[in-house]
């Protein structure tokens, strides 16, 4: 399999993982049992993490809230940010965590069943961590988009049914 | 009440609007709007919405208040884009001022294109299958579509000697749409010289439908007719935003030809069509100017869907040539027995899936179908299972 046929493959399972080894052969023009030793070494090479859904929580009433934790933090000597991320990262509170430039040093995506659970999350946890010295909390009100996917009703297709 | 005055018989319809075959594709598309849950293969479009920032350019400019007409030829600011455009991708060069006319849709093109060189009864070679307006548009203007076959053999591409016997005295034109709708054929840069240089022998005139240009699937890449050797003099292009950019509603294109045959169409666009909408304009302004990453977004997903489409297609037992271009897949449909337009409408009824049957593009499409692959993979998987089942109930 060539370099582009690899990233073309990533590509496609990153927004259709459940396309068959067969179908995903046909779209990148190389062969079912190619594309599934490819996709089996990639797996354990960890470049394929997982597969997930992207889901829409907001119309299941169940309660996921999100929030955009701004943090900065003191760079340790040897180590610079990643000692403390990583101390950051092992909360199962944390669902995502970048090192950002700008005025911030670590963006933070807390998430919790309800406002409360985030905010105690961030005061009694994530704040007082050795390093921290600031953190500033945004509460997700509402998903527009996600995963590149537009969480705002599906759309028909306006196209007319047949045309020349 | 008095007698109506006894007037001459005469139709209030003009006899060569009269005379002038129905699009093939009407009578299909009223039995697909009357059938429910139909999964359409159907369209000439992409299934894309237009870029957005495409769309916020036309938007910027109704804030600003900028919604007047513009030059006739279209907007400089655009044609200048054009002009860079074309020579950034095909090395072909037009001149702004006077080389280049922007159009409503390539149909505005096609029409001013016939009008303009087209003496009453003057024959124009059509290849077929081709797209529904070619041969229409040649008839609008008087003319005689003197159409050749070409076949799925080889390829759909059309064979230059088969073009040269076409040729009489009264032939003014060869009307060539390459990628093509619907075969998705592309003619080889050989083809097209051996093409022009019929076109020099006999001083014909080349009216090149480029509008599929972008959407090429080989390493060879598209030639534009005006490169090739001896034929700028002799060549109308045409192209337009619909198919690359997703810009099928925007209705904009553009004509490029020497300046003699560039300002007679321009004649006819200043008294029929005055410009091309400027919202129209600017959006594919901003097209030119940022679209390319959204062009080649799109060109990928629609080859890997291609890829899908063919291979499935064979599987099922569909035979499908490889189609190089455009976005549609034209298998042919003769091992069932059965001619292409009770396979597509007994596949629409029996199964809701809607293509398109050959013979909406020619005589000559009889024994294929047109389908698209301009749409989400999940419709083309459903649509090929459903038309597996239909083959299967044909055994």
């Amino acid at each position: 399999m060539t370099d582009p046929q690899r990233i073309e493959l990533l590509e496609i399972i990153q927004r259709d993982p459940r396309a068959p080894a067969e179908e995903l052969a046909a779209r990148v023009g190389s062969e079912a049992a190619e594309v599934a030793a490819e996709i089996a070494h990639l797996e354990r090479e960890g470049i394929i993490r997982t597969y997930r859904a992207v889901i829409d929580w907001d119309r299941v009433g169940d309660q996921h809230i999100y929030a955009f934790v701004d943090v900065t933090v003191k760079p340790e000597p040897d180590f610079g940010f990643d000692a403390i991320a990583r101390r950051v990262a092992l909360f199962r509170e944390v669902h995502a965590l970048y090192l950002i430039s700008g005025g911030r040093d670590l963006l933070v995506v807390v998430e919790g069943r309800d406002f409360r659970d985030v905010a105690l999350f961030v005061a009694e946890k994530l704040a007082p961590l050795k390093g921290v010295e600031s953190t500033a909390t945004s509460f997700v009100l509402r998903r527009y988009k996600e995963e590149g996917e537009l969480l705002m009703g599906a759309t028909d297709d306006p196209r007319l049914p047949v045309t020349p | 009440m008095s007698a109506q005055p006894h007037l001459p018989q005469r139709s209030r319809v003009a006899r060569l609007v009269d005379e002038l075959p129905p699009s093939g594709i009407r009578r299909f598309f009223d039995l697909v709007q009357a059938t429910e849950g139909v999964i359409s293969l159907g369209v000439g479009e992409p299934d894309f919405p237009t870029p957005w920032r495409f769309s916020t350019a036309a938007i910027d400019g109704l804030e600003a208040g900028r919604t007047t007409y513009t030059s006739n030829l279209g907007l400089l600011s655009l044609r200048r884009a054009i002009a860079r455009h074309l020579d950034w991708l095909h090395g072909v060069r037009y001149h702004p001022d006077t080389e280049i006319l922007v159009t409503v849709g390539v149909s505005e093109g096609l029409d001013l294109a016939f009008r303009a060189i087209l003496e009453p009864g003057d024959e124009v070679i059509v290849p077929e299958p081709c797209f529904v307006a070619y041969t229409a548009a040649v008839r609008l203007a008087y003319g005689m579509p003197v159409t050749v076959d070409t076949h799925i053999e080889t390829g759909f591409v059309p064979d230059p000697a088969a073009i040269e016997r076409a040729v009489t005295p009264r032939t003014r034109a060869i009307l060539l749409g390459s990628p093509s709708n619907p075969t998705g054929a592309c003619i080889p840069c050989a083809v097209l010289q051996q093409i022009a240089d019929i076109a020099a022998r006999h001083d014909l005139i080349v009216v090149s439908d480029e509008i599929y240009d972008r959407l090429r699937y080989d390493d060879s890449g598209h030639t534009s007719f005006g490169t090739l050797r001896g034929a700028w003099e002799r060549t109308i292009l045409l192209n337009g935003f619909s198919k690359a950019y997703a810009m099928t509603g925007w209705r904009i294109g553009y004509a490029c030809a020497p300046p003699d045959l560039l300002a007679a169409m321009n004649k006819i666009h200043q008294y029929t069509m005055m410009c091309a909408p400027i919202m129209a304009q600017e959006a594919a302004l901003e097209a030119l100017r940022h679209g390319e990453g959204a062009v080649a977004d799109m060109v990928r997903e629609y080859n890997q869907r291609r890829r899908f489409m063919v291979a499935r297609l064979n599987q099922i037992g569909l035979a499908c040539h490889e189609p190089l271009g455009a976005f549609y897949v034209f298998p042919s449909v003769r091992a069932t027995g059965l001619d292409c337009e009770t396979f597509c409408e007994r596949l629409l009824r029996e199964q809701k899936v809607a293509v398109v049957p050959g013979t909406a593009f020619g005589a000559c499409g009889e024994g294929h179908l047109r389908a698209t692959y301009a749409a989400g993979m999940d419709e083309l998987r459903e649509a090929t299972a459903r038309i597996e089942r239909f083959l299967s109930s044909l055994r």
